[in-house]
């Protein structure tokens, strides 16, 4: 069994890792009735001795005694994580795992990327391998930080380039949070672009997540929870924003619903890496069948279901149900159209009591309304595991590569322009040593370049697949 | 004459322990609807062919269990151990922390290599366990990373180190659509490389065993649980001893024996041997009677055929070569695995 190191940067960053930490102490908690150290909690857990003087050894395995959260917590201001370390969660953390600064990054992409990245790169590169060393087998670095900023956006992706020198063979999973249209940051589109291309260049595999779409599902989900005569129903436990039941019982602050959304996502993308199943899905087999080409690495995913009725007399139609609203628009975790566009790949993740029939059953109903790649007419990759998450009985997680990321990037390159045209801001981030405007001019290009690829791929959508002719050889 | 069973990757641990149930069952079946000493010498052949014994008399199966990661091969031992009827032995299991990927090339070339000796150690204690070794029976996957590419490596060596012994390769054709994305990459790697190092590959399809289960035996949700148990019935059928030419009473016949040619082309057969048939009274798992039939027929070329073109169409784009070449499997590579099945197809089509 591996783990995985979760290291999140900055405000956004550390609201979501808050949310997520707790979320899966609370499913580890309800799977792990007998307290138990495993394998399965260790992937994201060290099981610690407090007693000893300074966290002392890890305990492999026996009796849980203090569970330490494998992660790294860095932010330029000091709000957020003292905020993380008086609450509730304190003992969950490492308190040696931080790095932090007073002043922030002024929301300056440059600020946060070169200062602070020059400032820092030691004390990260510590951090980083403390934390690879607690590790018996370490696969993953999961990063969740925000683009439009400037802590999350610039020292985020300036940890990638640390990250893919230091530990070239452990993966290197991003999800970032994009700025949305009404975003009240007026210099997240450089902050955004110019994360873009670290993101192209040093990430394995990103999940772009806006809050415009979080936004959405808590709206549907509200209008359900008080239309009455459906809300009595469900599952308090089961929304897919609550924190019910978990942990902490902290009070739940404006952005907890939307972030406890992404930090399902992460739940669910890693349960059949920690938990059995007929059909497991490690982190590395995400990578391998979701990224045809290396630069292709934009995953759209869509969670499902959002909530769970309380009522058990629930046909079987809701399974079927599952796997239609997953394609749906409603579902995605981005302003994207995966059912319009043209699929690369994708992939279902299928948790909880479902069977292969079920799968192959929904794959065949779906599929003819889907759009495939010619030469990946068939690219499905599924799992099955058997652990369903916390108040559900299944649940599904989506992940498409699909081009319907493109009208993001697009937007984010036009919302660019409009500043970069008229030099508005930009002496904020040419002052920063190291910045020049060939720093903008590079990482729009990186940019266009993506768009490009997808372009040409786009084209491909009307043509008539035809075979390519094969070898023939003499017998 | 015994057989020892290699299970790689999840597919095959998986399979593998339904095969040693159903023969375990069917070996203590009270009902063999023969006399009790033809039912008495069948279940001491059965034993001896894929258990041993151990002293306080819980037969232990004779298989190396190999995966990259632990989960499955954890299951399958305490699976195993809790039926009470038979186990696995815990030292005959090779496992790694971190899974394949679904990647072949990191199977053949970086967990073959790397781990070569400490699987073939522990094969070779298996074999010094027989009293008289007739093959091996290797359970393995096509569409994943370790049961493929692992798969064929270890099947290689099995023919470096005991080339006079039968191999049989047991393996599973994945779902047409999807299980995994590159499933069709890892399927022509995989099968090139056996062609030259197996005996014999027997070959079961998921789409197949999925409809057996959906038309002929009505099951509403099925599991892979059920598909494997369809399987093992089929393979326990297929692996039962039976009377060899000699006397009534000697059940020696070696099913692996039948496929000495390269069970996937053979250029011509004559009629006598086309068709071989093997019969026992004893009935097989509480079926009254039943067959098996095992044939070496054109049926493979169309499946075959479709997947080195799916295979061949995404090559032509050049889709996920970088995760392949990463590890050390060159375009080249491919290049002679799809030569090698283009060359078998056309050969079946030409009979």
């Amino acid at each position: 069994m591996t783990q995985s190191v979760v290291v999140q940067v900055g405000q956004c960053g550390n609201q979501i890792g808050c949310c997520f930490w707790d979320l899966a102490l609370r499913e580890h908690a309800a799977v792990n009735q007998k307290a138990v150290y495993d394998e399965a909690i260790s992937s994201f857990f060290r099981n610690v001795d407090t007693r000893v003087a300074d966290g002392g050894g890890d305990i492999s395995r026996g009796k849980i005694c203090s569970l330490k959260a494998r992660a790294v917590l860095i932010d330029m201001e000091e709000g957020v994580v003292n905020e993380i370390l008086q609450g509730p969660l304190r003992d969950v953390f490492d308190s040696k795992q931080l790095i932090t600064d007073i002043s922030g990054s002024g929301n300056n992409w440059a600020v946060g990327h070169k200062v602070f990245g020059s400032l820092y790169q030691e004390e990260i590169l510590e951090k980083l391998r403390k934390s690879a060393e607690h590790c018996d087998c370490l696969q993953c670095f999961f990063i969740i930080h925000s683009m439009g900023g400037g802590t999350g956006s610039g020292l985020g992706t300036f940890l990638l380039k640390v990250l893919e020198d230091e530990f070239p063979e452990v993966y290197r999973f991003v999800t970032s949070v994009y700025p949305s249209g009404e975003d009240d940051v007026i210099t997240s589109p450089y902050n955004s672009i110019l994360a873009m291309k670290e993101l192209n260049e040093h990430a394995d595999c990103v999940l772009p997540i806006d809050n415009q779409s979080l936004f959405d599902i808590i709206s549907k989900l509200n209008l359900m929870v008080n239309s009455g005569k459906l809300g009595t129903a469900i599952k308090p436990k089961s929304l897919v924003t609550s924190s019910a039941g978990a942990f902490k019982k902290r009070q739940e602050k404006p952005f907890d619903a939307m972030n406890n959304i992404v930090a399902n996502l992460l739940l669910n993308l890693t349960s059949s890496a920690r938990f059995e199943g007929s059909l497991n899905m490690d982190l590395n087999e995400i990578s391998m069948n979701l990224v045809p080409f290396p630069q292709l690495h934009y995953l759209v995913s869509s969670l499902t279901p959002l909530y769970t009725l309380a009522d058990v007399n629930i046909p079987p139609r809701r399974l079927d149900q599952m796997f239609s609203d997953a394609f749906s628009k409603d579902h995605q975790l981005i302003q994207a159209d995966p059912k319009h566009s043209l699929y690369l790949a994708c992939a279902l993740m299928v948790r909880g009591n479902v069977q292969i029939s079920d799968l192959r059953r929904n794959i065949e109903r779906l599929k003819p309304s889907l759009q495939f790649v010619s030469w990946n007419q068939e690219g499905w990759k599924t799992s099955l595991c058997s652990v369903p998450p916390v108040g559900h009985s299944h649940s599904l997680l989506a992940l498409a590569n699909n081009t319907c990321v493109k009208p993001t990037f697009i937007e984010l390159k036009a919302r660019f322009m409009r500043l970069y045209k008229k030099k508005a801001h930009l002496h904020h981030y040419l002052q920063i040593e190291g910045m020049e405007e060939s720093c903008f001019t590079e990482a729009m290009a990186s940019l266009s370049t993506l768009i490009e690829e997808y372009n040409q791929l786009d084209a491909t959508k009307c043509m008539p697949t035809e075979d390519v002719p094969r070898l023939s050889v003499a017998i | 004459m015994s057989i020892v069973t290699v299970q790689l990757g999840q597919c095959g641990n998986q399979i593998g322990f339904e095969v040693f149930d159903a023969l375990f069952s069917d070996s203590h079946c009270p009902q063999g609807l023969c006399s009790k000493r033809e039912n008495e010498a069948y279940q001491a052949s059965c034993k001896e062919r894929f258990f041993s014994e151990e002293e306080n008399g819980v037969p232990i199966a004779r298989a190396v269990l190999v995966d990259m990661e632990p989960k499955v091969i954890n299951q399958t031992l305490s699976k195993a151990a809790h039926s009470g009827r038979w186990k696995y032995d815990q030292h005959s299991c090779f496992c790694q922390k971190q899974g394949s990927g679904n990647n072949w090339a990191y199977g053949y070339s970086v967990h073959g290599p790397r781990h070569k000796e400490s699987i073939m150690d522990l094969i070779q204690k298996e074999v010094e366990k027989c009293d008289s070794l007739s093959g091996f029976f290797i359970i393995m996957s096509m569409a994943g990373g370790t049961g493929s590419g692992l798969g064929a490596f270890v099947t290689q060596n099995l023919q470096d180190q005991y080339s006079n012994s039968l191999k049989m390769n047991q393996i599973i054709w994945p779902y047409g659509t999807g299980e995994v994305i590159v499933q069709n990459y890892n399927s022509i790697l995989t099968l090139s490389h056996l062609y030259r190092s197996s005996d014999a590959l027997l070959v079961h399809e998921n789409d197949a065993i999925h409809k057996i289960c959906a038309k002929l035996m009505n099951i509403k949700q099925i599991s892979f649980r059920d598909i494997n148990q369809v399987l093992a019935h089929q393979l326990g059928s297929v692996f039962q001893p039976t009377y060899s030419g000699e006397g009534s009473w000697h059940y020696r016949r070696n099913p692996l024996g039948a496929f000495k040619d390269p069970a996937l082309y053979t250029s011509w057969l004559e009629p006598v041997h086309a068709f071989s048939v093997w019969k026992t009274q004893r009935a097989f798992s509480k079926y009254e009677k039943s067959a098996a039939l095992v044939s070496n027929s054109q049926f493979l070329v169309k499946p075959l055929d479709v997947t080195v073109g799916k295979a061949w169409n995404m090559f032509a784009s050049k889709a996920y070569i970088h995760q392949y070449t990463k590890f050390g499997i060159e375009e080249e590579d491919f290049l002679d695995s799809f030569t090698l099945l283009e060359q078998v197809i056309a050969s079946y089509c030409n009979l």
